[in-house]
């Protein structure tokens, strides 16, 4: 792919100070500011290529009856400011190799950063030096399901801009200018801003005959508005998430138009810092994208690996309510007729979007839940033939669904959620219509607080703005409010969804799970989307 | 065990730095020539060079089987160049010559386009440290065989009938830290950490037991007793039956009180307080010298303390002691990073190595025998804060909730989700008994915590969930 021989450098050894780094535009197309120095190409695809090929070799004659290796390059970059000063810029630079095997069935992985023929030959040997250790715990066989060799493969995200080729100077004069018109609301005392990028290249490779090259960037603003009682007897937040992260460029960085936004979310902070407190009660809830995502993702894309349904996150995580799988597939009423849920790694601009995953696996779109029935749980190679059964008698075949991922070359790949995604409803509604059809509600937007228990039952979930509705109009914000729910209760009461315009992804860098833990990039499309008498509370307390 | 450097490593794609320690982990003088040759790579006003080098070994087992397992061995080098109060920093894990001369080089490049931050105060020159001794070789030289047998402890036992499943999770880390700057300063930590979780779960799926154990040193893990007590607690667990939400008198094992407890730690930035979006600003200032809990509540860190065993330094190379948070109930002690100290007039802190509550006369047993009617909380789950000013936290309790009548565990209850704050659960204090270190940050900060007792805590609504 073009973008992916332009960042690699011609020789492999001759690293010096070639200047041959990530570039898709020589300038900023807006400002002007200088292209930032750039970093030289460190390896090509041929070496690369080679020292893959050596630790799939030295894993197979040390006794390895399967393996994978991952060799990539991560790179962060994050700026953060508060008020009228930078606090701090961190540019990350990191690469190496991971190698994870099957020895009689038993997992062994081991990662390093020595990336020579030997380092990472050395790491094979000692991947399959645990795996061989492991046997003596063993009962049952890891089985992979089959996955076609995809070779010589190369995807790249749908990024237009390079973030790494915009200068420290401009991202840290957007945030300042954004900063300064947040200031400019009275009560709004302090401002914290940030944008964080990362962007990895990708390159795997497994004994099937898998060889894969793949490069995407990742994109976060972040500001958050404090505004304080004039005699310092309240707080009121707007943020840090006003604007949700992506798996685009900076050109998104620039549509988020934060300078011209910063305003009215400091005007909503200031406003939130007179709200009433919320009188507790049953109301019509609607959320807004930026709220519902997370609600999505906590209890519908959770509840749903298979992994966790069969106890692989007991000990960390949780299990899940939606198990075991024989007496939930095709049978659980998840929610109402109008839920229909989708798994994706397909969609543009979404964080979890990829083009192989970390099986090798082309990811497919699937259905989750259907006419609010539970259909089918996220899986990877290793735990898409425990459903081999319900597969059979659905007449799927058994495949991976290509929820395979590792947070980096230093970490193991096991099950990490698509973007799970709540389809629009048929009719062209948007937030405005629902607001208009309801009678006593609160419409909420922004994540905030978010908690659910480890089966995904009860969750108590807030939210940066909070309206009251009374007779299809807001009357105004209110504070403190939560909503508290049983998962499979509250879905049954979803009852109107915004249609296909307005559809869009909320999402998060930092999706924990494992052990040791990972974080996951993922996003969930949905529209805005209305639940019936919902359980809504006060967390308010003085000290 | 690998030592990931060979003496006959091809120099085609990268140098490879100096030979490692045997674990991987470099040693202080390894440390210091990496620390030394980097600085001197720089033209930059200042510079700081922090390493972090690490071994990792772990071993996953879930629904009775073997599962993930692995290790991972890295450095990574950050540098940090200023030019005036133009700074910015690089984070690169390529110890050659070639890839640290990158690093500095991109580091003063972005520097030089930065911003001025004008609370950047210039860095520390030689400072003295109180030594940690936080090192085993037990933990570093750990072997697959090791942990292997270890998790047979669990699963040998579960797998002999069909009552049980266990998942458990054994993490051992050995690392290293530096930090050295253009103006004199070397510091050097080293540490190794052992830590084991364990949830057994009924396979009726009604009971769950989650017992931790930590240690510095892997031979002092007791993973017999850890697979135990689990096992008794997932039993006697089982068929929970529902008690109505409320306030109620709560005994939290020493892993609930930390889950809660160790959230203040975070909480005692001076700076926020001044600011007044703090739980212990007031109007006009702040509540330092007020009693804020119960006179028993005495908080501080201490990264010498034998349950804590931190690093001596902070990410600036300033030297970490013990500080008195909260004295016998009174705010004793705020936060002070070196700019907000410097304009206060305060001596700066650092952050807080650890955390720890000091002990009380009481035990687990003799708290739960002067109960008449209790809940005990094995541990709590998915904390998020409500309010900064309150320090209100929701969050659930987890794998083992007990009703406890008349000074004994009655049965088996189902989980609550409680809204309430340290703040308030410390002034209803009841009683405390000794803090151990726990293991849920599975290797993070120590934070070392007792049971402790203490009357209407706020439970808010059932949990289905087991």
């Amino acid at each position: 792919m073009t973008s992916r021989r332009d960042f690699l450098a011609t020789g492999g050894a001759a690293l010096g100070a070639l200047a041959v780094g990530p570039r898709l535009l020589e300038a900023s197309p807006v400002t002007g500011y200088p292209a930032p120095p750039r970093l030289p190409a460190l390896y090509t695809d041929a070496a690369t290529r080679e020292l893959m090929m050596e630790a799939l070799d030295a894993a197979k004659r040390a006794g390895a009856s399967w393996a994978d290796v991952r060799i990539s390059r991560n790179r962060n970059n994050s700026v953060q400011t508060r008020e009228k000063q930078v606090t701090d810029v961190v540019d990350a630079d990191t690469m190496g190799c991971g190698v994870r095997v099957l020895v009689d069935g038993c997992w062994g992985f081991a990662a390093t950063q020595e990336l020579s023929k030997a380092g990472v030959g050395v790491a094979a040997q000692e991947a399959v030096a645990i795996a061989k250790a492991n046997r003596l715990a063993r009962d049952r066989r890891v089985e992979l399901a089959p996955a076609p060799a995809q070779v010589d493969k190369t995807w790249r995200s749908a990024y237009t801009i390079d973030p790494f080729t915009i200068a420290i100077e401009e991202k840290a004069d957007l945030l300042l200018r954004a900063n300064a018109a947040a200031l400019t609301v009275p009560t709004v005392r302090f401002v914290n801003s940030g944008l964080s990028f990362v962007k990895e290249e990708r390159n795997y490779a497994n004994t099937d005959g898998t060889v894969t090259t793949q490069d995407y960037v990742r994109s976060w603003v972040t500001m958050s508005c404090t505004a304080v009682a004039p005699d310092r007897s309240g707080t009121a937040v707007r943020g840090p998430e006003v604007v949700q992260p992506a798996g685009r460029g900076w050109e998104y960085v620039l549509e988020a138009d934060i300078v011209n936004n910063a305003k009215v979310w400091a005007g909503e902070a200031a406003e939130k810092l007179t709200a009433k407190p919320v009188e507790p009660g049953r109301y019509d809830l609607i959320l807004h994208p930026s709220q519902l995502f997370l609600t999505i993702h906590e209890s519908v894309a959770h509840a749903t690996e298979l992994d966790r349904a069969m106890g692989y996150e007991a000990n960390y995580a949780g299990t899940s309510f939606v198990a075991p799988p024989e007496k939930v597939l095709g049978t659980l009423k998840f929610g109402s007729p109008i839920m229909q849920v989708i798994g994706n790694r397909s969609e543009v601009g979404a964080l979890a979007t990829i083009g192989y995953d970390d099986d090798g696996v082309v990811p497919e779109d699937f259905p989750i839940i259907k006419d609010g029935i539970f259909v089918d749980y996220q899986t990877n190679r290793e735990q898409a033939p425990w459903l081999r059964e319900y597969y059979a008698k659905t007449g799927k075949p058994v495949r991976s669904h290509g929820c395979s991922y590792a947070q980096s070359w230093a970490d193991v790949a096991f099950l990490r959620m698509p973007n799970v995604s709540l389809q629009p409803g048929d009719k062209d509604l948007g937030w405005d219509d629902l607001i208009a059809a309801t009678d006593k509600g609160i419409a909420m937007i922004g994540r905030a607080s978010y908690s659910i228990d480890q089966q995904r039952y009860n969750a108590q979930f807030g939210a940066q703005l909070c309206y009251e509705i009374r007779k299809g109009k807001i009357v105004g914000q209110v504070k403190d409010a939560a909503y508290q729910m049983r998962t499979p209760d509250f879905w049954n009461t979803l009852d109107m969804l915004g249609g296909k315009k307005s559809y869009m992804f909320g999402g998060t860098f930092n999706d924990g799970k494992g052990q040791p833990g990972q974080s996951n990039a993922v996003s969930h499309g949905c529209p805005p989307a209305r639940f019936k008498n919902a359980n809504i509370i006060n967390t308010g307390r003085a000290l | 065990m690998s030592t990931f450097i060979h003496d006959d490593a091809p120099k085609s794609l990268f140098n490879i730095g100096r030979a490692a320690a045997p674990t991987g982990v470099l040693s202080r003088d390894e440390a210091q020539a990496l620390v030394e040759r980097t600085v001197k790579m720089s033209k930059a006003d200042a510079v700081r060079v922090s390493v972090n080098s690490s071994r990792e070994t772990n071993l996953r087992f879930a629904d009775n089987q073997m599962s993930t397992s692995g290790v991972t061995t890295n450095t990574t080098i950050r540098v940090q160049s200023v030019f005036g109060k133009r700074r910015a920093s690089v984070v690169t894990n390529d110890r050659s010559d070639e890839g640290l001369r990158r690093a500095v080089q991109q580091s003063e490049a972005i520097a030089r386009l930065a911003p001025e931050d004008p609370e950047y105060l210039g860095e520390l020159g030689g400072q003295q440290y109180t030594p940690v001794s936080a090192w085993s070789d037990a933990t570093a030289e750990l072997t697959a065989e090791g942990r292997a047998r270890a998790a047979l402890s669990a699963l040998a036992p579960a797998r002999a009938g069909n009552e049980l499943t266990v998942a458990g999770f054994i993490i051992c880390n050995a690392s290293a830290s530096a930090i050295g700057t253009n103006a004199g300063l070397f510091a050097y930590h080293r540490g190794t950490t052992a830590n084991y979780t364990l949830t057994a779960r009924t396979n009726d799926g009604t009971g769950s037991g989650w017992v931790g154990a930590e240690d510095t040193d892997w031979a002092k893990l007791d993973f017999q007793s850890v697979a135990d007590r689990a096992i008794d607690k997932a039993r006697r667990s089982r068929n929970p039956v529902g008690v109505e939400p409320g306030r109620y008198t709560v005994i939290f094992e020493p892993e609930a009180t930390a889950n809660l407890v160790g959230l203040m730690g975070n909480a005692f930035q001076a700076r926020a307080a001044d600011e007044g979006r703090s739980a212990f600003a007031k109007p006009g200032g702040t509540k330092l010298g007020e009693k804020i809990l119960d006179e028993r509540v005495t908080l501080y860190s201490d990264p010498s303390d034998p349950l804590i065993l931190a690093s001596p330094f902070d990410g600036e190379g300033l030297p970490l002691s013990r500080q008195t948070w909260v004295q016998n109930g009174v705010l004793n002690q705020l936060a002070y990073n070196r700019f907000w100290a410097n304009r206060q007039g305060k001596t700066p802190t650092g952050g807080s190595a650890g955390l720890r509550m000091a002990d009380g006369p009481d035990s687990l047993e003799s708290l739960i025998a002067g109960t008449t009617r209790g809940i005990l909380v094995t541990r709590l789950w998915y904390l998020r804060p409500l309010d900064p000013r309150t320090l209100m936290y929701t969050g659930l309790t987890r794998d083992g909730t007990f009703l406890i009548e008349n000074g004994k565990i009655a049965r088996s209850i189902k989980n609550f989700r409680f809204n309430d704050s340290p703040l308030f659960m410390l002034n209803n204090l009841e009683g405390v008994g000794k803090a151990v270190r726990t293991a849920g940050g599975e290797g993070g900060p120590g934070v070392a915590m007792p049971p402790i007792k203490v009357r209407d805590f706020n439970f808010t609504s059932l949990s289905d969930a087991v």
